[in-house]
This record gives structure tokens, C-alpha cells and sequence, in this order.
């Protein structure tokens, strides 16, 4: 398949250990918390995610908030989940998309509604993360609509997909991840990893199925806040792996030294996800604290002169 | 069966405000066996509805009756319909398709209300506990996911495999919920074909479903 207008695909494909973040947008419709956002993250991330109403919040959507991005000169990942939209409207985005120059969709199965602020509305799930996978790549390589009609003017769209190692049944993660490239998924991006042993298992099964050279893994990273942090997300957050003693190494410092520790901690992380064999790059999810993405960028020289990964 | 349950008392005395001959139907399919609208729970709400009104010390008189089956016109003709003449109000306990079907036919301008909410399609777990197990969704998957329906049982019916929120063998949305992808890669590795999940299964056509309008089947044999 030919290269789209994807950074994020030139960067990966030239063996650079990519860097990518997350921006969640805002509740409103002022494009200047966007702008802001973009200010923050140009020069320390190859590419950025724009969240999909994360957590089932409504936020302005995501192809606008990406056509920001974009505006300012940061390469745009458009997140996409299955929840809000059909497989018309899906399709309809992504040519949307494609036309305002994003390059990269993200497809997402999307949290369950009940999570959000609007638990009564009623989800779509016409299709599922996969079935949205294999869709978006064949309207590219295909040129071909879902129902089989041609596309006139295919979307150029690098394709990628979640995985999460700490999800059960861990045993269907590394086939769940085979489907995922079946069906046309190019780049990966992980749940946030804590817990490292786990993901060391789970890298070694993607590797003795060769995945890791279908597809490109992006390694998830959250920066830690706080202690309180740390201990929600480990009892609060469906598929979040937090062992005891990140919490403990999080409540062991002063509260006004927590936010440097977890800075640390994710620094610390990446320095070790970056010697596995199969992890391409980064993808820092600093949920509200875009701020943290430069300096965990810099600490652990992540943008400094080619590093050729595996 | 269809799984049902009694609408609260007080929604249903605002339904029969004004009216003092009230038509109690019963039905002795679904809501018998989920103890929601058979004969022991009309006599139950007969006694309810005569109590408030008592109460209120407003006069009320009701006939109680319950019909084989009110999903079928065979059951509602003579023995029903005789008696609607003396009645101002028919108070169904059937699924919501027997009363629609009681509403069907009854020519006499006579109104219909249910006194039960129709919940789902589904089984017993154990005495007083039913779950949903099917959505009807006119293409069944049973064959390629051991038997269990991700439709119905995953939250996010999901058809190629669970989502990030599957943990310890629960769902995301309620720990009440087993995560139906848990069940059904379990269902698969006991049987042997676990292999089997890596096969992609294709978007649905959910044309088969609701989504293509109402739906209607005919065997022609039958006809």
C-alpha cells in the first residue's frame, strides 16, 4: 500500500522511536483550548491523538479538534469509536476527514455510555473496533465502501488500533492483536503500562507470532499525578494494571513533590520499554496535564537525534 | 420465555382513574412462568386495585380472566371479547404483544393498558432471577462463538472478542455482569476450538434485525 501524509508513518517507518500524546478537547466550542494544547506538545511529539468523547463525556469531536491540530502544525491521530456512530457515519468521517488533511484514525471499540454523563442515551455498536479497521483500510487500498460501492477520491488514512495486554482473558490479548493486524491495523497503541512484567509477557507472545513486524507498537504512558491517582486508577478505571508499589512509590514522597515522581516513574518506564524488542515508540496519554509530555520528552531524550530501534 | 415485570402500583391506579369496570386479563404463557401477569397475580393486583380504591372509597368492580395465550387472535375471540361489552377499561398483565393484540381486537373503542413492563427474552438463573439471552436479532451467531450470544451477553455486543474492560471475568459497565467474551473464549478453549476465535466475523446485517423496520415472517406451508 502506498505511504499517506502520515508524520507519524514517515517517522515510524524510518525506524525513529516514535512519540506520540494525547489531546483531550474541551467541553465547549472555543478552538483556543485546542491552539493552547498544540502550543504545549509542537516539537515534542511526532503526532498527536485527539480523544473520541473519552469516557462516554460529550467534548467537541474529534475531526474538528484534529483539524486544529493540524492548523498548527501537528500531525493529527483522529481517535474514532464504535459507540456514537453507524457505519455510514463512520465512513462519512473519515472521508471528512481524509478531505481536511488527516492522515491517521485510531479506531476504538469506546467506553460503554454508562460511564459518562449522558448514561441514558442509547449506543450503536453497528460495528466493532475490527470490523472499523478492516473498513477504513480497505476504503483506502480498495477504494471500496463497507456495502461494496466505489469510492470516488479513496481517503489516505494510516490505520491504527488499541491494544490492551492488561485486559482479561490475558490469553486472547496476543490473538485479539493478530486479528487486529489481519485485519489491517498499522500501528498499535497500548494501554498504559505500569506494570511492566505483564507487558513483557505480553510483547514476548506478539513476538513469537511475528507481529511485531506487521505492525508498529506504541507503548501507552501515563504520567501519575498524584498518590490519589494512582490508587483510582488502579480500582477505579476498567482495564488499568497499577501495582502496590507504584502506588506506594507515589504515596512515599511529599504531595507537593508527587507530580516530579510520577514524572520520573514515566521516564524511568520509557527507558526500559525502549530496550523490548517489538516497541517502536511511545504513546503518552497525560490525561489534562499536556504540560507533562515536553519534559517527559526531554528527560528521557526522546527527540533527540535518531535512535535506530529494531 | 418473555420475561416481564409488574409496572408500580401507583402508575397503574392513574391508568384506571374514572373508570369502575375493569377488565383484569391475565395470560397463561410467559408472564405465568415469570410470575409477572398469570392468574395468582391477577387475583394479587384485583385485590391491590380494590384496596386503594376502598381506600379512596371510590366504587370499582373488576372481572377477572385469564386467557390461554394473548399473542394468539385463536384465544381472544368469544371468551374475551363476550365479555367486553361490560367493561370501561382492559387492564392487560400480558407482554407488551398481548397488549397490543388485546388492543387489535377489541372493536369497541374500549382502552387497553398493561400493567406489566416487558423486559427481555431470556432464562432462569435460579428461583425470582431471570437474564436476557437473546436479542432476536434474525442472524445468529451461536455457531461461531461456542454457543453463547456476544448480541446479548456482551455489553457492547461485540463480535470479535472482548473490549479493554473485561476484567477478572466481569463486564466494564455493572461487576453483576459476567463479561460474555470471558464466557465465550472459555466456552471455546473446553471445546476444543479456541482456534476458532481468530477467524474475523464480519460487520452484521442488522437488516435481519429491528433495524430493517418491523418484522414479519410467513411459512407459507402454514398459510
Amino acid at each position: 500500500m502506498s505511504q499517506t501524509k502520515s508524520n507519524l508513518e514517515r517517522v515510524l517507518k524510518a525506524g525513529k522511536f516514535a512519540v506520540t500524546a494525547e489531546a483531550g478537547p474541551p467541553r465547549g466550542a472555543r478552538p483556543e483550548v485546542v491552539r493552547e494544547k498544540a502550543k504545549i506538545l509542537k516539537g515534542s511529539v511526532d503526532a498527536c491523538n485527539v480523544t473520541d468523547n473519552q469516557t462516554s463525556v460529550v467534548r467537541m469531536c474529534s475531526l474538528a479538534a484534529c483539524t486544529i491540530l493540524q492548523e498548527e502544525g501537528i500531525d493529527a491521530v483522529m481517535q474514532m469509536v464504535c459507540r456514537d456512530r453507524n457505519r455510514i457515519a463512520a465512513q462519512s468521517d473519515i472521508l471528512g476527514a481524509a478531505s481536511l488533511g488527516i492522515s491517521n484514525l485510531l479506531c476504538l471499540t469506546g467506553d460503554h455510555q454508562v460511564f459518562g454523563d449522558h448514561p441514558q442515551s442509547k449506543n450503536v455498536f453497528d460495528l466493532d473496533s475490527i470490523q472499523l479497521v478492516k473498513i477504513a483500510a480497505e476504503m483506502r487500498d480498495k477504494a471500496r465502501f463497507a456495502g461494496g460501492k466505489d469510492i470516488d477520491g479513496p481517503p489516505e488514512m494510516f490505520v491504527g488500533a488499541a491494544a490492551n495486554p492488561f485486559a482479561d482473558p490475558f490469553k486472547i490479548q496476543v490473538p485479539r492483536l493478530a486479528k487486529k493486524v489481519a485485519a489491517g491495523a498499522q500501528f498499535i497503541q497500548t494501554q498504559c503500562i505500569f506494570n511492566l512484567d505483564k507487558f513483557k509477557e505480553f510483547m514476548k507472545g506478539v513476538r513469537d507470532r511475528g507481529l511485531h513486524e506487521k505492525t508498529f507498537i506504541l507503548a501507552g504512558i501515563t504520567p501519575l499525578k498524584s498518590a490519589g491517582m494512582a490508587q483510582y486508577m488502579a480500582t477505579n478505571v476498567a482495564g488499568m494494571d497499577v501495582p502496590e508499589d507504584v502506588i506506594a512509590r507515589m504515596k512515599g514522597v511529599a504531595k507537593d513533590k508527587q507530580k516530579e515522581e510520577g514524572i520520573r516513574i514515566a521516564v524511568e518506564t520509557i527507558q526500559k520499554l525502549k530496550k523490548i524488542d517489538g516497541v517502536r515508540g511511545v504513546h503518552i496519554m497525560a490525561i489534562e496535564w499536556e504540560e507533562a509530555v515536553p519534559e517527559i520528552v526531554k528527560q528521557a531524550r526522546l527527540q533527540e537525534p535518531a535512535k535506530k530501534a529494531k | 420465555m418473555i420475561v416481564a415485570e409488574q409496572k408500580p402500583i401507583e402508575d397503574i391506579m392513574g391508568y384506571l382513574e374514572g373508570h369502575t369496570r375493569i377488565l383484569l386479563l391475565g395470560c397463561h404463557g410467559c408472564v405465568t412462568i415469570c410470575s409477572a401477569g398469570g392468574q395468582k397475580e391477577v387475583d394479587l393486583l384485583a385485590g391491590m386495585i380494590e384496596l386503594a380504591r376502598k381506600r379512596k372509597g371510590q366504587e370499582v368492580s373488576i372481572t377477572r380472566m385469564t386467557l390461554e395465550r394473548q399473542c394468539d387472535p385463536e384465544f381472544l375471540q368469544e371468551e374475551m371479547l363476550g365479555r367486553v361489552k361490560d367493561h370501561d377499561v382492559i387492564l392487560s398483565m400480558a407482554c407488551g404483544v398481548g397488549v397490543q393484540l388485546v388492543a387489535e381486537h377489541v372493536q369497541t373503542g374500549i382502552r387497553v393498558y398493561p400493567a406489566v413492563d416487558t423486559l427481555f427474552m431470556g432464562g432462569v438463573d435460579q428461583k425470582g432471577q431471570w437474564s436476557e439471552r437473546c436479542q432476536g436479532c434474525g442472524d445468529c451467531k451461536l455457531p461461531l462463538t461456542g454457543g453463547i450470544c456476544p448480541v446479548t451477553r456482551c455489553s457492547k455486543s461485540l463480535l470479535n472478542g472482548p473490549c479493554g474492560g473485561s476484567r477478572d471475568g466481569k463486564c466494564e459497565v455493572n461487576p453483576d455482569i459476567p463479561c460474555g467474551w470471558q464466557m465465550i473464549i472459555d466456552r471455546l478453549e473446553a471445546t476444543g476450538c479456541l482456534d476458532q476465535y481468530e477467524k474475523i466475523i464480519e460487520p452484521a446485517d442488522w437488516s435481519k434485525a429491528r433495524d430493517g423496520g418491523p418484522r414479519k415472517y410467513i411459512r407459507p406451508d402454514m398459510v
